[in-house]
């Protein structure tokens, strides 16, 4: 029962959690800002219109997309070594992370392109601007608007998603949880600790969201 | 090498196909599931009575909130120190159904209250009872909004049954960990394992996108 739940094993074991915040953190950080850089390249590619970049980068969004990250993470995980790539988990995780969430982001960069009205094409090239710079002062900034608040909702299963690399044995929020739950037999106070953690987490980016939603003026934005 | 390891990996097929069998089973218990209490939560949800909704409400922030991964783990490890011992697939089965119905809930919410008012004002001055409202009047309108989403929540439902292999179970996933261990090629491996998963759910997805555009078209709306 859990009337024995230790507090005191649980602020004991706070550097630890402390710790596992920490690399969650920056971990989510570096590879949300690969999704960004995966994810523009592949929009860029899916946007064009002939199929040479194109049939490949909806080939790749649909791989990722109709497959777990779980085995997208073993495939790396496993898979590198073959290929003579010996990476650090950690680095292994990341990029897993930012290739798996870079398909998402793609999606959202395009939707946001292309919820930007014709007419905003048109005036541009009626006012003779060239494409880089209706792209540029035209398209980019409005569609900016639109994709701030589902990114943050992509960054949200992101930090969620960075729980799957303690298992393989990266040394994250969750990954301290299990080492108080299998060091001493505390799973309880291990795993809520953590939970609580990525509430945190989460009603911060969830809040970020509401307030960028209000400041862009998107008048009841879904994240 | 490659013709060996092949073989070697064909030499394990029952163990994959048990593999694929429990992925299914899993799915779609807790689709089914999942689906009958989220639309119930969601229904109870819009009902009127604030206690129960923000109820409901904390409930679905909360596993919104956390990694799937933690979500298993603490009803695996703590339901038995609570006194309800159960096995692997059990707490699988239950993770991934509350999982499914939160998720839905939220949806058939959002189906729910884009249905105008005036229907269900129409529906009360024609002296329809709340049940026939709901079933004849606002959820035949509702399903238009909740199918898309409803058919993408299933794959990530697929999807996300992958993560019960850190329990333990024998699904797709853990096959493909077991297989790796003595046919060391990652590459291959774990290709045919995502091949499985996309053989399932890539019609899903399709079948998600064509519901959007059809549904979409219906209503006249300009879809992002």
């Amino acid at each position: 029962m859990l009337e024995n739940f230790s507090f005191r094993t649980i602020v004991e074991y706070l550097p630890l959690f402390g710790q596992g915040l920490v690399t969650t953190v920056w971990l989510s950080v570096l590879s949300f800002a690969g999704a960004l850089a995966v994810g523009i390249v592949l929009a860029a590619m899916n946007l064009q219109r002939g199929w040479l970049f194109r049939v490949p980068a909806k080939a790749y969004i649909d791989a990722v997309r109709a497959t777990p990250l779980l085995a997208q993470l073993y495939f790396l995980y496993f898979g590198l070594p073959r290929l003579g790539i010996v990476l650090p988990e950690l680095v292994v995780g990341i990029l897993a992370l930012s290739l798996n969430s870079g398909a998402y982001v793609a999606e959202i960069i395009r939707a946001g392109i292309l919820s930007i009205p014709r007419g905003q094409v048109e005036a541009g090239v009626a006012s003779g601007m060239t494409y880089i710079q209706r792209m540029r002062l035209v398209i980019l900034p409005q569609a900016f608007k639109v994709t701030i608040p589902p990114l943050l909702g992509q960054a949200i299963v992101l930090v969620k998603d960075s729980a799957l690399l303690s298992l393989i044995a990266v040394a994250e929020l969750t990954r301290a949880g299990q080492l108080l739950a299998s060091d001493r037999f505390m799973p309880a106070e291990g795993f809520i600790t953590i939970a609580a953690f990525y509430l945190l987490l989460y009603y911060g980016l969830k809040g970020l969201a509401a307030l960028s939603g209000r400041w862009l003026g998107l008048a009841g934005a879904r994240t | 090498m490659i013709w060996q390891q092949l073989q070697s990996i064909a030499g394990s097929y029952p163990l994959a196909l048990r593999g694929l069998g429990m992925t299914v089973m899993l799915s779609l218990i807790s689709l089914v599931l999942g689906t009958l209490i989220g639309f119930g939560l969601g229904i109870l949800r819009t009902g009127g009575n604030r206690l129960i909704s923000s109820v409901i409400g904390a409930w679905v922030d909360l596993i919104r909130g956390t990694p799937f991964l933690v979500q298993i783990f603490l009803i695996f490890f703590i339901l038995p120190e609570l006194g309800i011992e159960l096995d692997a697939f059990t707490a699988g089965i239950i993770a991934l159904t509350n999982l499914a119905a939160c998720f839905i809930c939220e949806i058939v919410v959002a189906g729910i209250r884009s249905v105008p008012t005036g229907q269900v004002e129409a529906a009360l001055a024609s002296g329809l009872s709340r049940w026939h409202r709901m079933r004849q009047v606002v959820l035949p309108q509702a399903m238009r909004i909740v199918l898309p989403p409803l058919v993408g929540q299933y794959v990530l439902l697929i999807k996300d049954s992958s993560v019960v292999s850190a329990i333990g179970l024998t699904d797709l996933t853990r096959v493909g960990w077991l297989v790796v261990q003595r046919v060391p090629n990652g590459l291959l491996v774990f290709f045919l394992v995502g091949l499985g998963y996309f053989i399932v759910c890539y019609p899903l997805i399709l079948l998600a996108r064509r519901l959007e555009q059809r549904m979409g078209a219906a209503h006249g709306e300009v879809q992002l």
